[in-house]
């Protein structure tokens, strides 16, 4: 029997798994990492955001720091190597652990707090399954994790701030990237991000998308072609890019399969990358006994994903009477970061997205 | 235009560049920042209040140009490497600029490396004067160059010896 379980030790669940903890309430986190940290412990970048949400300190210094954090704490057991498979009315969730998934847990839990994140999304090109393609997060896993380079000359697909954040690692790893192509018409990252690997030499190709892949019995040659504004080929503009390696960074979906079980109200929006659950402000869906936090609430970044995790972790913990010393202040402030930081230009969907997700007051 | 090709017009870098005179009375800070982005280490990094404090976390960076000294201490800051410091008093001939740099091997003081525009072009060879090791890992190259290039130089590529590629 736990209070809360936390399943997925990304950003949002170490953050939520903390604040709850630090409540005093008995917390269970449950993550299918060999280590916890989920995206964190590859990301080599600087992060943004302010001092609070730890800009300008590496990912994987954080992740350090997170893990460190959750060491302090006696009331906080980790169950890692393992996957939730499902949640039940009488509040039970079954684990499956160990490498070969041999072992089977029950567990009791009064509230959980999904923060399983997301999948990769795949892209439909010619010759997509020859070895050499890969997704951003698998490059990033490899390079960052193990130490081991994908290829020699590498093509970019997408221009959000993954492709961007990998196309530069690829370099910092000594990897030559031919190009970045990127089908929408403008960057979608950060410019700072495309500013930074520009002037060391990668050129960006906006309105552009890879058509197909060649190789006997792995990539050898990429062609690219620019598109027009409904996203078909425009003939004549293809070029041949002589890469071994085709990384994919277009984009993510959020990972929502043990909401579905669980019988949350879902719901597509495309602005948050897929189907999400229904929420109210405090991170909680339909279902009162489950918060969700980061990208499997919709896909966004790290430092968001922290700040939901904070905001659950807190509710959940307040739900099941635990105290905090002024609850309603450290609650606003948590959701006012959370405002701030998604209030750019940038984050105009975002917005709109998380606007669609919520449950009003007085919803019931 | 910026937002197809990473690379910051003309235009943009009006905007940001301190006027003839302050260049003139040595180093100085160029902010190549030009999206609201949720991101203030810059401003917190700065000592003399050149950098101003933020009202909202998504601002531009605004700089008072008479109180920055050109200390170089929010280059490493700067999460997007957009941060450099140009002196151009620096000698008869040479304007001086501190540059972020992530990359390894780093070049040695003294070294001759290339000289790389905003698009990665080579624009000549230039010599490194001093290498500023920083904690964090954003390491801070100084490098010498024609007192024209000190607008266009923006990254430097390092020859390396023991593995060419």
């Amino acid at each position: 029997m736990t209070d809360i379980a936390i399943i997925g030790g990304g950003p949002a669940g170490l953050s939520a798994a903390i604040y709850a903890a630090s409540l005093g309430a008995k917390v269970t986190l449950v993550d299918d990492g060999l280590e916890l940290g989920g995206q964190l412990i590859k990301q080599t970048h600087k992060f943004f955001g302010s001092e609070k949400q730890f800009a300008g300190i590496r990912g994987i210094e954080i992740a350090k720091k997170m893990i460190q954090d959750i060491k302090e704490y006696d009331n906080l057991e980790v169950i890692a190597n393992a996957t939730v498979t499902g949640y039940y009315e009488d509040e039970v969730i079954t684990i499956v652990q160990g490498v070969n998934g041999d072992i089977l847990k029950k567990l009791k839990a009064k509230r959980i707090i999904v923060a399983t994140g997301a999948s990769e999304n795949i892209l439909p090109f010619v010759n997509n399954d020859l070895p050499g393609v890969y997704a951003a997060g698998a490059v990033q896993t490899l390079m960052n994790l193990y130490g081991v380079v994908p290829g020699n000359n590498i093509l970019m697909v997408g221009a959000g701030n993954i492709g961007l954040i990998v196309s530069y690692q690829l370099l910092q790893a000594g990897i030559k990237v031919e190009a970045i192509v990127e089908a929408l018409p403008r960057i979608g990252g950060y410019l700072v991000h495309a500013s930074k690997i520009r002037r060391l030499g990668v050129p960006i190709y906006t309105s552009h998308t890879l058509k197909e892949a060649y190789g006997t019995d792995c990539v050898e040659k990429a062609v690219i072609s620019e598109i027009n504004q409904n996203f078909e080929f425009i003939p004549g503009t293809e070029k041949e890019l002589e890469v071994d390696t085709i990384c994919l960074a277009v984009g993510l979906s959020p990972l929502s399969d043990l909401l579905w079980q669980a019988g949350c109200q879902m719901k597509y929006v495309p602005e948050l990358c897929g189907h999400v659950a229904l929420r109210d402000d405090n991170m909680k869906t339909t279902k009162d006994k489950i918060y969700i936090a980061g990208d499997v609430a919709g896909i966004e970044e790290a430092s968001s994903a922290m700040l939901e995790g904070q905001i659950a972790g807190l509710n959940a913990a307040i739900s099941l009477g635990y105290k905090c010393d002024n609850y309603q202040e450290q609650d606003r402030k948590l959701k006012e970061e959370l405002k701030e930081l998604r209030d750019n230009p940038l984050s105009e969907e975002i917005r709109r997205g998380v606007e669609k997700a919520l449950i009003k007051e007085g919803w019931d | 235009m910026l937002e197809r090709t990473g690379i910051p017009t003309d235009d943009d870098l009006e905007k940001i560049i301190p006027g003839k005179k302050r260049l003139a009375r040595g180093p100085v800070v160029i902010i190549e920042c030009f999206q609201k982005i949720p991101c203030d280490p810059c401003a917190i990094s700065c000592k003399f209040g050149a950098i101003k404090p933020f009202k909202d976390i998504n601002d531009l960076p605004q700089v008072d140009f008479t109180k920055c000294t050109g200390c170089g201490i929010c280059i490493s800051s700067c999460p997007g490497l957009a941060i450099f410091v140009i002196d151009m008093n620096y000698s008869e001939g040479k304007a001086l600029i501190k540059l972020p740099y992530e990359m390894l091997p780093l070049p040695e003081k003294g070294e001759v490396v290339y000289a790389l525009d905003r698009a990665g072009g080579k624009l000549g060879k230039a010599k490194v004067a001093k290498v500023l090791k920083i904690k964090n890992k954003t390491n801070i190259i100084s490098l010498e160059v024609p007192k024209s290039m000190a607008m266009k130089v923006r990254s430097i590529k390092v020859e390396d010896k023991n593995n060419e590629r």
